[in-house]
């Protein structure tokens, strides 16, 4: 092998590791939920390209508020799913849209765009510290 | 929700955690009270607190902290969206997004034809000339037409995202990159051996055919949720209210419960009610699927957005707005839409790692290229890498179950078939049994005068002289004989003596005339002989009815037989179900011998007769215990615990009754008719869902390894980024466009 061939094969495998850690082993950003003056737990969440925060922790039991700003008009995130609360919404581009439901049971459930390829997660927890931020 | 009323204010509260009438009233008490609150009734059944308070000394937030206070939970209320804001939100963005689609792609195909030209026509130019030209023809294509998939590329990976976009973005960006590099830097390249290659035309081709694909699918998807728009568009913009004793067309928005409004023939009926006076025929058929229409007189409900056919009617409204079971249908379709098929957690699976993957999938093609590929290697590695990028289609993938889903439940609902949701279609298709409850599913569920044998006496006389005497009897067989009576329009006359004979029948004066009504066995105990009749009245037994004798001054004068009539639509719907492939069990608490004249008749494959009321669930689990997938069809009330423990339930309505809790599907219409519907529906989804899904994974399957190269050594076949670019937009519409024969299934 040439010397460039050399460089193109290690920058390959390299670039290969780097698609794989960083679109599925890196930390993503995440937020608590902030809990209002009803009991009712807030998250502002960006919808472009993706979700911001990607990751929502909440307390179980009370009602949550996930309010979805989708920032363009792409119609991949059109829909958000929250496939464990049946809620399929669709979110008016360059709108906010909150959902509101009240989790009832902890664990990690998943929420993704109607086609399934953008994702977040919403950890509920049994507690949690009540000073988070979105 | 909150309502204004002078000044105080309406709102509802939701509370959690009410057990008992202790629980409420405890509540109650500590809403009373608050400071603020003029009146609060909690009602543990619908477990709502209602209160009316003064906005300027408390707001429903402070209410909600005085319950929880209490210890129960209680969450504000949230302002329901209306479907119809929703559907237009959009419908407007839909709209817009197609417009802006349309302009790029017109602007970007004509720049993908003029560069076409350039590539195939010799124009006797430097190389360095076309070049340029090529770079200036394909600047607005990638920095307006194909901007945003740069835009989204980038905010996606901002937040470790990938999708279509990515693909696209990286695929035509470094084809881009590299095809600017050898235009400003030709002689770089050249003082290294290297052929200025530029990749412009494909770049703009690539744009200008996912720009169209994207357009195709934007139109198409909007098609998928039709059904839903139009039953919105089913109701009326006003209704003609009686007010002040004269008539005033307001906006249906202005419409409240307890309004009287008149309804003329061919007229909408603005929203659901009661009717108060007049009669006629109302086509329910937009909601119930059932085709004829359904005669209505004072007393009667009626549904919003049927239609009056020939008499004016005067109705009080029940409800409006998002109470009307309208929007009730509405809102079960967007909720069914809403839940998944457990068939698309494979395609979930693969959509959530499917563009990092064909990213590391390009890269090892763009490597293996330039390591052993032939000449020009670079030229090669690149195009290889590109047409890898852009061939692939994660939107296939995920377009394959929704749209399917969301098409199958809208046209469910247009025809009176509810469903909640798609796992519900996945589970109705994949059904050994049906179970089917009798009274009232199979049979009208109310026993009816079904011939009536006159042999001493002229028919009317008979059945006026029987009615008038059973008038005095509470057995259900009696309301029968009172109800055909009245059904002809016979005058009932007061019995002089009456007497029952537990278990036998009835004797008594009417007219002057002795009336003895019953069994043979009370015929002989008054020394009347039954033998005349006896023969029709074991004929009439043996076909599930029950045959009651007629007597007259001491002399046998005639026979009734009287039976709950079999469905119209019973046997027809039977044979559709066993064109299924489906076995058909009779479950009944009747006696084996009526049930199983009624499983001859609609061609019932078998019978579980005698059987109580809470036997029905231990009889369905048994049959799926024995492996068989099983659905259970009945009312939703009385049959909810067997349509709850079948693996679909379905509820029979009664026209109006749209939230049945117990069924996994409800049919507007009160008759089987609707079961081999939703079934069919069912199955068809799912034959629609796996070719989309067959079609979505081969076509990437085979697709990114022919890009990628690997028929090239054999047969040198290698794909241009143009033909994959139109390979993948022909691939997402090709999936909606399947979806969408749903339609009319």
């Amino acid at each position: 092998m040439t010397a460039s061939q050399w460089v193109v094969t290690l920058g390959g495998a390299g670039a290969i590791a780097w698609v794989i850690y960083y679109f599925f082993l890196a930390a993503r950003a995440g937020a608590t939920a902030r809990l209002g003056a009803a009991g009712i737990q807030r998250v502002a969440i960006e919808v472009l390209g993706g979700y911001a925060p990607s990751t929502v922790t909440v307390r179980r039991g009370l009602p949550v508020e996930l309010e979805f700003h989708r920032a363009d008009s792409d119609s991949c995130t059109e829909e958000v799913v929250l496939e464990d609360f049946g809620i399929r919404q669709y979110l008016p581009a360059y709108q906010t849209t909150a959902i509101q439901f009240t989790p009832t049971e902890s664990g990690t459930f998943a929420f993704s765009c109607g086609m399934g390829m953008v994702h977040g997660r919403l950890v509920v927890q049994d507690e949690v510290s009540n000073d988070g931020h979105n | 929700m909150t309502a204004t009323t002078d000044q105080l204010e309406h709102c509802d509260i939701p509370v959690t955690g009410m057990t008992c009438a202790a629980c409420s009233a405890r509540v109650q008490r500590a809403l009373e009270r608050t400071p603020g609150v003029s009146a609060a009734t909690v009602n543990l059944m619908t477990n709502q607190a209602t209160v009316d308070f003064d906005p300027g000394a408390i707001d429903p937030v402070g209410l909600v902290e005085v319950i929880r206070d209490t210890g129960y939970g209680a969450e504000i209320p949230r302002a329901e969206v209306a479907p119809e804001d929703l559907v237009a939100a959009q419908d407007e963005t839909r709209a817009e997004e197609i417009t802006t689609l349309g302009r790029k792609v017109v602007v970007s195909g004509v720049a993908a034809v003029v560069a076409m030209g350039f590539m195939v026509i010799p124009s006797g130019w430097d190389m360095r000339i076309t070049n340029l030209i090529l770079l200036g023809i394909s600047l607005p294509v990638v920095f307006w037409a194909g901007r945003h998939f740069y835009t989204r590329a980038w905010a996606g990976f901002r937040h470790h995202s990938a999708d279509m976009s990515t693909l696209i973005a990286v695929g035509t960006g470094a084809a881009f990159i590299f095809s600017l590099a050898t235009t400003l830097a030709a002689e770089w390249f050249a003082a290294r051996g290297l052929e200025p290659h530029v990749y412009y035309e494909a770049v703009v081709w690539v744009i200008a055919l996912v720009l169209l694909g994207n357009l195709l699918e934007a139109k198409a998807k909007g098609r998928t949720s039709q059904a839903i728009r139009k039953l919105l568009g089913l109701r009326p913009r006003t209704a003609r209210v009686v007010r002040d004793g004269g008539e005033v067309e307001v906006p249906l928005s202005d419409l409240a419960v307890g309004d009287v409004v008149v309804v003329r023939p061919g007229e909408k009926i603005p929203a659901d009610g009661t009717v108060i006076e007049g009669r006629s025929n109302v086509d329910e058929s937009m909601l119930t699927g059932e085709p004829l229409p359904v005669d209505k007189e004072a007393g009667d409900s009626v549904v919003g957005a049927t239609l009056n056919r020939n008499g004016a009617l005067k109705v009080r409204v029940t409800a409006t707005g998002a109470a009307t079971v309208l929007s009730q249908i509405v809102r079960l379709v967007q909720q069914a839409q809403g839940t998944k098929a457990p068939i698309q957690h494979l395609a979930d699976r693969v959509s959530a790692v499917f563009v990092p993957v064909i990213l590391c999938i390009a890269i090892a093609t763009f490597v293996i290229w330039f390591d052993i590929g032939p000449g020009p290697w670079y030229v090669h590695a690149l195009a290889a890498a590109v047409t890898v990028l852009v061939i692939a289609c994660p939107c296939a993938m995920g377009l394959a179950v929704p749209t399917a889903v969301m098409v199958a439940t809208g046209r469910g609902a247009e025809r009176g078939v509810l469903f909640k949701g798609g796992d519900v279609l996945q589970r109705a298709s994949e059904l050994d049994v049906v179970v089917v409850d009798k009274t009232g599913t199979v049979t009208e569920g109310r026993p009816t005068v079904t011939e009536v044998i006159a042999i001493a006496a002229d028919r009317a006389t008979i059945l006026r002289l029987v009615a008038s005497l059973e008038r005095r009897s509470e057995h259900p067989l009696a309301e029968a004989i009172v109800d055909a009576a009245a059904r002809e329009g016979i005058e009932l006359r007061e019995p002089d003596r009456f007497e029952v004979f537990a278990g036998q029948g009835v004797l008594g004066l009417v007219e002057g005339r002795e009336v003895v009504i019953g069994n043979s066995g009370l015929m002989r105990a008054r020394n009347i002989d039954p033998a005349p009749l006896i023969d029709r009245a074991d004929a009439l037994a043996a076909g599930g009815a029950t045959a009651v004798f007629v007597a007259l001054d001491g002399s046998l004068a005639g026979l009734l037989a009287i039976a709950d009539p079999i469905k119209d639509s019973s046997a027809a719907a039977i044979e559709r179900l066993h064109r299924l492939g489906l076995e058909i069990v009779m479950l009944t608490g009747d006696a084996r011998r009526t049930a199983e004249s009624v499983a001859r008749a609609t061609g019932i494959d078998r019978v579980i007769a005698e059987v109580l009321p809470d036997e029905k669930l231990a009889v369905i689990r048994r049959l799926q215990q024995d492996g068989k997938v099983v659905a259970m069809v009945g009312d939703g009330l009385n049959d909810a615990p067997a349509l709850a423990q079948a693996d679909v339930g379905i509820a029979i309505g009664t026209g109006t009754d749209v939230a049945i809790e117990a069924g996994g599907v409800t049919l507007m219409r009160g008759d089987l008719a609707g079961v081999p519907q939703a079934l069919e529906l069912a199955r068809r989804t799912l034959r629609v869902i796996r070719q989309n899904l067959f079609w979505a994974f081969i076509y990437n399957v085979i697709g990114v390894p022919i890009a990628a190269g690997v028929l090239y050594p054999v047969f040198g076949l290698l794909l241009t980024p143009t033909i994959a670019g139109a390979a993948m937009a022909a691939s997402s519409v090709s999936v909606v466009s399947n979806s969408l024969r749903l339609r009319t299934a």
